[in-house]
């Protein structure tokens, strides 16, 4: 049977077929379905660990006690992870080890655009890239049978465009692989320094038997065309260069990409009269055909920035042929529509009490409330990677403090984001004696990756209760006093500007949790489905100051300001800002 | 020779679960196809589009400048942003609808009022829907969607195919009869 799956989708299938048994990750776009998919498999055990580097742990853990096991993450999320990866490469498996890196070209959802490939040779791993959903699949499997055949992890890579687009996939059955024998060997899996040296020596002669399987692996093959052209590609590249040289060119399409196939490339670049590399951010096959010696030509013509296409490829090569093609040119000014907090976000409360205060730095995190920095907000300054706000935060304290400048700092961060990495940020800002102010807003989800649950929310991934980790709790056991913590509702702005304030006037290590659930979570979008918040137009004096709360259910048509009640979820944030009582709220909660 | 069809909206509008139908439907044709869509951060109110690409066989999912043969706008300044993508003899369907984007909703930003117009002149081939309305009057504007699904697969000529069973798998039952209804009127716009 063929379905239309996405990349993710068929990894998941890949690893059900392979017949992984253990899964654990940290949602990530674009990577966050693959774990989700797992997780409807009742013979896969599959976790929502609280960061990456968990996560792979768990994987290795389970690889080394017999089971195939598989762990999937964002790029970035890799960076968390890269201490077991390394060690992981030394130790080697027992049961397959796969860890998918999903790369986000384009960077739609991400910080950086890192190229996760120089993972590979850094760690000394296999490195795999499937093409399609079909490959994502297959490749999936092939990677844990690879996995235990050379005694290593396998990094499988995909990327945005992988991920998230579908195309067709054969599916097959589950092949029962049970868990292997796990056998005492401290020498394998206990990575001292005198194992380790062992270790390296045995990395090395692995990867001299994977140089040569590479050269006679069937993921990598050559497709002939007419030979003027010959284009080293892989991953989506090659879909896009397939898409715009079709015939007129001959291709080598790499699927196994670390270690490189030295004998195929020399082969095929003796047979075309041009080589060029088609590849997506940096030279990496590049460099490694240059190395070779080989002649070819490939960052001159594709740029290392931004997301590859068709158009950019064909602009390139075939510069004329593109000019023709676009040729309907808009000249009508349109507004831009950047992303922004739903209407009835529980952060747009805290946020606005935040925009209120002059002379302070907030040091922002990932998530949804990223966005606090946008306009009419404004309130953010900075934002690093998962984590950072608390730990940045810190130092932006102590730089102030060298340099005598008077701000406060603030760190604001997400419940999700402070399990991941923001409860060491804590501890530091506790132990040095910070007068750092940390706002937690727990918001009861991972909201920015879609829903996804977390140590806070009471369930598991695979639907399972579960114990509620307590962040007050938390919070109180690292040392922050009694006296030093407020728990607030941001629905209620008097109750957060309150708390704001105390915040901003504390000598210590003060901590606010905003605690409120998001407002896409199907159970409060039932129960405040009949909520609403409406102007009386006599009231209404046309100041726009509930306009600046930036709520997209609020609308300003010529001098008048309109609420859609199908958006408004009756938060009532505009009501608590208007002066002249012009805005009531409408309707009751549903049970 | 693949056909590119480019479905663009705002998040929220449902253009996901019509691209789902739309692509199933294709499958069942015997077509290999594509269709590439992004989420993440854009979706907070931001611009969404899907890209489906269809045919005997298909490389990249994505859709280049003035590649798309059929683009389906459900909301008209997002017809007039993603304009370049549509070829010069491309079939346009725009849904008459408007969503403010934040900078207009604050007063920062103004919101065309000739959008239609302007896509008339421009576009040879354009037909304008009042899905919302449509929706509305069947009994619930977030049906506007399967309106403007009737409508494409109208303009693809695939109105042979099964589609109310496709239509019946991916919504719950007490949705179907609005949605029947709603694909119904679409197709014979």
């Amino acid at each position: 049977m063929k379905l239309l799956l996405t990349g993710n989708e068929a990894i998941a299938r890949g690893a059900y077929e392979a017949g992984c048994t253990v899964a654990a990750a940290y949602p990530g776009t674009p990577s966050t379905e693959i774990l989700e998919n797992i997780a409807t498999y009742k013979e896969i055990y599959a976790e929502w660990s609280p960061n990456e580097k968990v996560a792979v742990e768990v994987a290795s853990g389970a690889s080394i006690a017999g089971a195939r096991a598989l762990t999937a993450m964002k790029h970035v999320g890799l960076n968390v992870a890269a201490d077991p990866l390394f060690t992981m490469a030394y130790e080697g498996v027992n049961g397959g080890l796969v860890i998918v890196t999903a790369d986000d070209p384009g960077m739609h959802s991400s910080q950086n655009e890192q190229d996760n490939r120089y993972y590979a040779p850094h760690a000394k791993v296999l490195l795999l890239e499937p093409a399609d959903s079909q490959e994502c699949k297959d490749y999936t499997k092939m990677a844990f049978a690879l996995s235990e055949e050379f005694d290593t992890p396998v990094l499988l890579r995909v990327t945005t465009r992988i991920c998230h687009s579908k195309s067709l996939v054969e599916l097959g059955e589950r092949e029962e692989v049970g868990v292997k024998e796990y056998c005492k060997d401290v020498r394998k899996y206990a990575m001292t320094p005198a194992h380790a040296k062992v270790r390296h020596v045995l990395v090395e002669e692995k990867l001299n038997r994977l140089r040569e399987y590479s050269d006679h692996s069937p993921l990598n093959k050559i497709e002939w065309g007419e030979k003027k052209r010959g284009i080293i590609t892989s991953g989506i590249s090659y879909q896009y260069a397939r898409e715009v040289f079709g015939a007129k060119a001959s291709y080598l399409k790499l699927g196994l990409t670390y270690p490189l196939p030295e004998k195929v490339i020399k082969e095929f670049a003796q047979a075309v009269e041009q080589v060029f590399v088609i590849e997506e951010n940096d030279p990496y096959l590049e460099t490694y055909v240059k190395s070779l010696g080989i002649e070819c030509q490939g960052k001159e013509l594709i740029p290392i920035c931004g997301e590859l296409n068709p158009g950019i490829i064909r602009q390139a090569f075939f510069p004329e042929e593109a000019k023709e093609k676009s040729d309907i040119i808009t000249d009508l000014k349109i507004p831009s529509r950047p992303p922004v907090l739903c209407a009835g976000c529980p952060h747009r409360g805290l946020f606005y009490a935040l925009s209120k205060l002059k002379d302070i730095v907030v040091s922002g995190d990932i998530g949804c409330y990223t966005l606090g920095l946008m306009p009419p907000l404004s309130v953010t300054d900075t934002v690093i990677c998962m984590g950072a706000s608390i730990s940045a935060g810190m130092g932006f304290e102590k730089a102030f403090e060298q340099g005598a400048v008077e701000k406060k700092v603030f760190s604001c961060i997400g419940d999700s984001t402070f399990f991941h990495s923001g409860i060491t940020g804590l501890i530091n800002a506790v132990y040095n004696q910070s007068k750092l102010k940390i706002i937690i807003m727990d918001n009861r989800i991972t909201a920015m990756t879609g829903h996804q649950e977390n140590p806070g929310t009471g369930k598991t991934l695979q639907g399972e209760d579960a114990p509620i980790i307590d962040i007050e709790r938390i919070v109180r056991a690292v040392g922050v006093k009694e006296e030093n913590i407020r728990v607030v509702d941001p629905y209620h702005l008097a109750e957060t500007e309150v708390a704001v304030q105390e915040a901003y006037l504390a000598e210590e290590p003060f901590v606010i949790i905003t605690k409120r659930p998001c407002a896409l979570i199907r159970e409060v979008r039932r129960a405040r489905s009949g909520f609403s918040c409406s102007i009386d137009e006599e009231k209404c004096k046309k100041c726009k100051a509930c306009l600046r709360i930036g709520c997209p259910a609020l609308a300003l048509k010529g001098e008048r300001v309109f609420i859609d009640p199908e958006m408004c979820n009756g938060c009532g944030l505009c009501q608590q800002v208007c002066k002249f009582k012009a805005i009531k709220k409408v309707g009751e909660e549903n049970d | 020779m693949t056909k590119a069809l480019l479905l663009v909206g705002v998040g929220g509008q449902g253009t996901i679960l019509a691209s789902k139908i739309l692509s199933e439907g294709l499958v069942e044709q015997g077509y290999d196809v594509k269709m590439s869509e992004i989420h993440g951060m854009a979706q907070r109110g931001g611009s969404v589009t899907t890209q489906i690409k269809f045919g005997k066989k298909v490389f990249s999912p994505i859709i280049g400048l003035a590649e798309a043969d059929v683009m389906v706008a459900f909301e008209k300044a997002e017809a007039v942003r993603c304009l370049p993508y549509l070829k010069e003899e491309g079939v346009l369907v725009v849904n008459d609808h408007e969503i403010y984007p934040l900078p207009v909703l604050t007063g920062k930003e103004e919101y065309p009022t000739n959008v239609l117009e302007y896509l008339q002149k421009k576009v040879k081939q354009c037909k304008v829907l009042k899905a919302n309305h449509i929706a509305a009057e069947l009994g619930n504007t977030k049906a506007q969607n399967i309106v403007l699904l009737g409508a494409v697969i109208k303009s693809l000529g695939l109105e042979e195919l099964a589609w109310v069973d496709i239509l019946k798998k991916h919504l719950p039952p007490k949705l179907h009869e609005l949605n029947i209804k709603a694909l119904e009127v679409g197709l014979n716009l």
